[in-house]
């Protein structure tokens, strides 16, 4: 049955139609008003997307791919609206709508107190629609549309405390870094139309081989392949949105925003939109070894590098952003090495035990009475024990510990890098293996400072004490004005309405990979959505190794990545349970090191010093010089000047006084005759 | 129907603007009611233009023609395509704002500001619809007289210098297209242009027309580097005037080159296109960090309004490079589409801007960025208009400031990938001056104790500001019904482009 064009309207728009009703009618509604009809549409977004995810897979219906209305149409160039479903789609539908209802109901209990409640759920309603539309478009413009929409999104909600100096510096950076991304991606869609003639998927992807050979003159004699610039630019924007080194730079700082929109936005669904246009591009990205190769690099870097910076965080959601980063790399390697159906499916994967990650944070930091930093944190596990249970789950997916759902994603993603026989495949197997051990030494440290050892900060019982209730009515800044380590009450397990996300969170997490991943990544289950060349076919490899789910998770226990996980753990376990002296002791011996991850390898204060003041200086220097020296001083006022310097040198001879112009006549009859008796000479 | 009803769009304002400026400054509440009641009624009319005008025909409809001079052969005759009646309704439409915008704001001698407002929208909906070029230039030359009493009466402390820089600059500009004229004239024997179209001319005399042209709408666009007295007039007008400078006038410049460069001198205008591009391009990157530098917020709209102008002129000369060394029409179509896509919606963007900041001012009477900060703690509707608006001024798709940029994008990669690198710069730059603005004025704690006085809009400047957002949403999330009104008209210039006159 074919599926029909209301249902997914509905899907679209029932966020909208919340994000508006909260949005303006915020104060007539309410606060239960504004929570009830942006989860309502949630729920009805959600639901429909199960509905078309069902009918795709068991129903049989066929890819859905049609117009909505032309947005624009010149000659032969038009631009529509519309939707392109299919199971890739509809995957992302699933994940995007499922995560952002759990996401919806924890902001009840996490915003309580804050006086912005009706404004963020509008925001967040708002970002769902425009993740749904970046996901469910056919064509580039939709797309880019889908693309800056999330960004804004991002950019108020990053800022969505707006008295905090450090939000609204955050937010613009991010804005801005994504833009960076965004003016390759623009490019990119402009190179799509040059070559391919269209904005539209199905009909750029079915004529994609005619890039084959053709060239874009750069200069005189430079000329580069077609699908090289295309896949590149269009990879230069998925670095700003899914924060690929060197455009990564935003995300931890993106962190300013209220703790649900990290996990919602900058984990589960924005970040990874990049992740997914590469593995919708993959028609395009195969015809060029050289941009796959690029993609693969930078991914592996950024797995590595930017996980190892997460060993030295001690705020806990930085931790989780530093993870995320180095998570969002492991997908990019895949897509690196043709392996999409496994990126898109640690994307799931990812999406369901990061999420938890970060809501488990968020957790965490309601009990801690907004303290974020881990040092000021210890033995929580016996306050709140379901927000320990579900963490650990979630820990344990992340680190990829066999029959957990990150194990089959993760693992799948090393072994694809190591079949690959792709330039610079060697540089990224290493970088993603060693990547698995720096996860488990971030993640296991960060498990054990919060919720196991000793309790590192006091209750100081003071309840006339009115500092926690108003925190976020930051006349004050709530942030850091806390006394560290000083508690006003005992912390105690969070509400339902946020423990209750984290158990839906932490099944998926726990179950989802063991049964997905038969389908996902061996069996073709993306169709024609994702397409690969048959001599990359890296997951055709390993389909042939696979045996099951249970097989290869049994088999997972005799590989490098488990055993490299196991010593982080026996290291960690040593440090952290046991002596936990030995951590300062490593930091002073290693202290070039711990400097360089300190500093996350300088790349912020480079740009802050080379983009931010350098642009403001040569704005000046532009403004100073060109436009008021030369432009307005020397041209404009300087001819003006100088008609009046003539002017009032002219005025001095008609001074008036006859006696003046007398002398003038008889000197001017005095030269003519002279010059008369000179010429008859 | 009767058809007059182009003399009727453009008489209709400057005779209403009588019995208001008759009103006298004893009853200014008669004066701004019959203002609003002309304005309103103009918008009317230029409404029906909708129905009247066909919009499968690219050709000038609505054709009037009476000789005017006899001795010179110069006609009152108007016409109108699809590019003149979107700008005659992007004229109509911000003619309603200014006189809602500036009701209570403007407490001098109201009844005179009104009047001149009206008198400058007859004049400019004249530009749009004369086909005579000599009555193009009187009406060209008679829009800066009310503009000039506007910004000289109404406007800030350094008004005197900022009108005399205005007048003086356009009016250099305009006396070459003057000479231009005579010169074309004597060789044609007419004004009529679209005679002077298919005149034929030498290539050096193209040149000497072409830069004639370039000078006198190179200033009123403006385009680099004529556009220093931009800012200063924008920061000594009063709001409305900034809007209408901003929205409508600018605008004339970029119609000018459609009417005068492009037919009446195509190869000149094909052999320095590059100079116009190369300074597109500049205006863009150039004009963008200096915007970023402003402290003056009008300063920085005015500036900002410079950058996006440079997507005008580019997208109207890359079309040749398209129609002629790439021979692909409908990039061409793609890049012109964009360029007018640009003009109107810069119109309600900057139009938009200069409002919110007319707001800021009415309330604390400084444009200093320094001065604000935290606004949206006192004024949280304010502050909703102010980032949608600002979002369009980034370009952001969903906004009318996408559509334009876009389209023009994508044609100069059609030309020249590096060109389009060049302009796609404005992504960065311009949202780095836009949302640094905003950040500074909009977020953040309040420090200065007179913003959190302040009060946030009320239902005059919420119709006012909320006319606009509709606008600009509108357009960016469908823009096929403007693009279907221009398309033709746009073909038959583009095809025009290819004519050889040599």
């Amino acid at each position: 049955m074919e599926l029909s064009t209301s249902i997914l309207l509905t899907i679209a728009l029932a966020p909208l139609v919340g994000c508006l009703l909260a949005g303006f009618f915020g104060q007539v509604i309410g606060r239960a008003g504004a929570h009830s009809v942006t989860i309502l549409g949630l729920v009805i977004a959600c639901g429909l997307s199960f509905y078309v995810l069902y009918q795709l897979t068991v129903g049989g219906a066929p890819v859905y791919n049609h117009n909505l209305y032309t947005w624009f149409e010149i000659g032969r160039y038009t631009a529509n609206v519309g939707f392109l479903i299919d199971r890739l789609t509809a995957m992302m539908m699933v994940v995007v709508t499922f995560v952002s209802l759990l996401v919806h109901i924890y902001t009840i209990g996490y915003m309580a107190e804050d006086p912005g409640y009706q404004r963020f759920f509008s925001y967040i309603s708002l970002f769902t629609f425009s993740m749904l539309m970046l996901v469910m478009s056919n064509n580039f413009m939709q797309l880019f549309f889908g693309w800056e929409a999330v960004g804004l999104v991002s950019y108020l909600l990053i800022g969505f405390w707006y008295k905090r100096p450090t939000a609204i510096f955050a937010n613009l950076k991010a804005f801005l870094v994504n833009r960076v991304g965004d003016f390759g991606f623009l490019l990119g869609i402009a190179a799509v139309l040059y070559f391919l003639g269209t904005l539209d998927y199905a009909t750029a992807f079915a004529s994609s081989d005619s890039l084959i050979g053709k060239t874009l003159q750069i200069t005189q004699n430079t000329h580069w392949d077609a699908a090289t610039v295309i896949c590149i630019l269009l990879f230069i924007g998925a670095m700003g949105k899914s924060a690929q080194v060197p455009l990564h730079v935003w995300l931890p700082d993106s962190m300013e925003g209220p703790t649900p929109i990290s996990a919602l936005i900058h984990a589960a669904t924005m970040v990874t939109a990049g992740i997914f246009m590469v593995a919708r591009m993959s028609p395009i990205f195969e015809l060029s070894e050289t941009a796959l190769s690029f993609v693969m690099i930078i991914g592996a870097t950024g797995a590595l590098f930017t996980g190892l910076i997460g060993i030295v965080q001690n705020d806990i959601k930085r931790v989780v952003a530093y993870s995320t980063l180095s998570q969002l790399g492991y997908m990019t390697v895949a897509l690196g090495v043709s392996a999409y159906s496994g990126a898109v499916f640690h994307l799931m994967t990812h999406a369901f035990f990061k999420a938890l990650l970060f809501l488990g944070a968020g957790s965490v930091i309601i009990a801690m009475h907004h303290e974020q930093d881990m040092r000021y944190m210890g033995g929580l596990r016996k306050y709140m024990p379901v927000t320990w249970i579900t963490m650990w789950i979630g820990s344990l997916a992340l680190c990829g510990v066999p029959f957990f759902s990150g194990f089959y994603s993760k693992d799948a993603i090393i072994e694809a890098v190591g079949e690959s026989h792709r330039w610079g495949a060697n540089y990224a197997y290493f970088c993603v293996m060693a990547g698995a051990f720096v996860t488990a030494l971030y993640t296991f440290r960060q498990m054990y400072l919060t919720f196991h050892g000793k309790e590192r900060f006091t209750v100081v019982h003071d309840h006339g004490h009115g500092h926690d209730e108003h925190h976020h009515d930051s006349h004050k800044d709530d942030h850091g004005h806390h006394d560290a380590g000083i508690m006003h009450e005992t912390p105690k397990e969070s509400p339902w309405v946020v423990t209750l996300p984290l158990v839906l969170l932490a099944i998926p997490s726990l179950l989802v990979g063991f049964f997905a991943i038969e389908p996902m990544l061996y069996q073709g289950w993306f169709g024609s959505a994702i397409q690969v060349h048959e001599a990359n076919n890296v997951l055709g490899e390993l389909a042939r190794e696979f045996h099951g789910s249970v097989a290869m998770a049994l088999h997972g226990f005799t590989q490098l990545p488990f055993w490299l996980v196991a010593a982080a753990f026996a290291i960690q376990t040593y440090i952290y349970l046991f002596n936990p002296a030995v951590a300062g002791r490593i930091k002073n011996a290693l202290k070039p090191i711990y400097n360089v991850l300190n500093h996350k390898y300088w790349f912020d204060a480079v740009y802050y010093i080379v983009f931010a003041r350098g642009g403001i200086a040569l704005g000046r220097a532009l403004w100073k010089g060109g436009d008021a020296a030369v432009i307005d001083g020397a041209l404009i006022n300087g001819s003006a000047g100088l008609v009046e310097r003539i002017a009032s040198g002219a005025r001095r001879l008609q001074s008036g006084y006859l006696y003046h112009y007398a002398f003038a006549m008889i000197l001017g009859l005095i030269l003519l005759l002279g010059g008369y008796w000179l010429v008859g000479q | 129907m009767f058809n007059h009803l182009l003399s009727l769009l453009i008489w209709l304002p400057i005779v209403g603007a009588v019995p208001v400026l008759l009103a006298g400054s004893g009853r200014p509440n008669v004066a701004r009611w019959l203002a609003l009641l002309v304005a309103v009624i103009t918008f009317v009319v230029s409404l029906y233009l909708l129905p009247q005008y066909n919009a499968a025909d690219g050709a000038k409809q609505l054709v009037e023609s009476h000789l005017w001079i006899a001795s010179l052969g110069v006609h009152y005759s108007l016409a109108v395509d699809g590019i003149s009646v979107a700008l005659i309704l992007l004229t109509s439409f911000v003619g309603i704002l200014v006189i809602v915008g500036a009701w209570e704001v403007i407490q001098v001698n109201p009844h005179q500001y009104m009047a001149a407002m009206l008198v400058l929208e007859g004049l400019m909906i004249g530009v749009f619809c004369a086909t005579d070029a000599l009555l193009f230039y009187v009406f060209f030359e008679a829009m800066l007289i009310p503009m000039f009493i506007l910004i000289g009466v109404w406007g800030g402390p350094r008004r005197v210098y900022a009108t005399l820089k205005f007048f003086i600059y356009t009016f250099f500009g305009s006396i070459f297209m003057l000479v231009g004229l005579i010169y074309l004239y004597l060789k044609a024997g007419t004004f009529d242009l679209q005679t002077l179209a298919t005149l034929p001319l030498t290539m050096k005399e193209q040149t000497w027309l072409f830069f004639a042209f370039l000078i006198a709408f190179a200033v009123k666009v403006p385009m680099v580097p004529v556009h220093t007295w931009l800012p200063d007039a924008h920061v000594e007008a009063p709001t409305g005037g900034s809007v209408v400078l901003a929205a409508v006038m600018l605008k004339i410049g970029g119609y000018g080159f459609l009417r005068f460069s492009l037919p009446i001198t195509p190869d000149a205008a094909d052999a320095y296109a590059w100079v116009v591009i190369g300074l597109s391009l500049i205006a863009v990157v150039y004009i963008g960090y200096i915007a970023l530098v402003q402290e003056d917020m009008k300063k920085l709209v005015a500036y900002s309004s410079v950058a996006h102008m440079g997507f005008v002129t580019l997208g109207i000369f890359i079309a040749f490079m398209l129609v002629r060394h790439a021979d692909n029409l409908d990039a061409a179509k793609l890049g012109m589409q964009g360029a007018m896509v640009q003009m109107i919606s810069h119109g309600f963007v900057s139009g938009a801007m200069f409002s919110c900041i007319g707001v800021l001012y009415d309330r604390l009477h400084t444009r200093q960025i320094k001065d604000y900060g935290g606004v949206i703690n006192v004024m949280p509707w304010f502050g909703f208009f102010y980032v949608l608006f600002a979002m369009a001024n980034s370009g952001l798709p969903g906004t009318s400031g996408f559509v334009g940029e876009f389209q023009v994008i994508l044609a100069s990669f059609q030309a020249n990938p590096w060109i389009a690198l060049f302009a796609a710069f404005t992504l960065i730059i311009g949202a780095a001056y836009t949302l640094y603005m905003v950040k500074r004025v909009l977020w953040g704690d309040i420090t200065n104790p007179h913003v959190a006085e302040m009060k946030d809009i009320n239902g005059r400047e919420w119709l006012v500001l909320g006319a606009f957002a509709a606008a600009v949403l509108v357009l960016g999330i469908w823009p096929q019904p403007l693009i279907h009104l221009m398309d033709a008209s746009v073909s038959q210039l583009v095809t025009q482009l290819g004519n050889h006159k040599i």
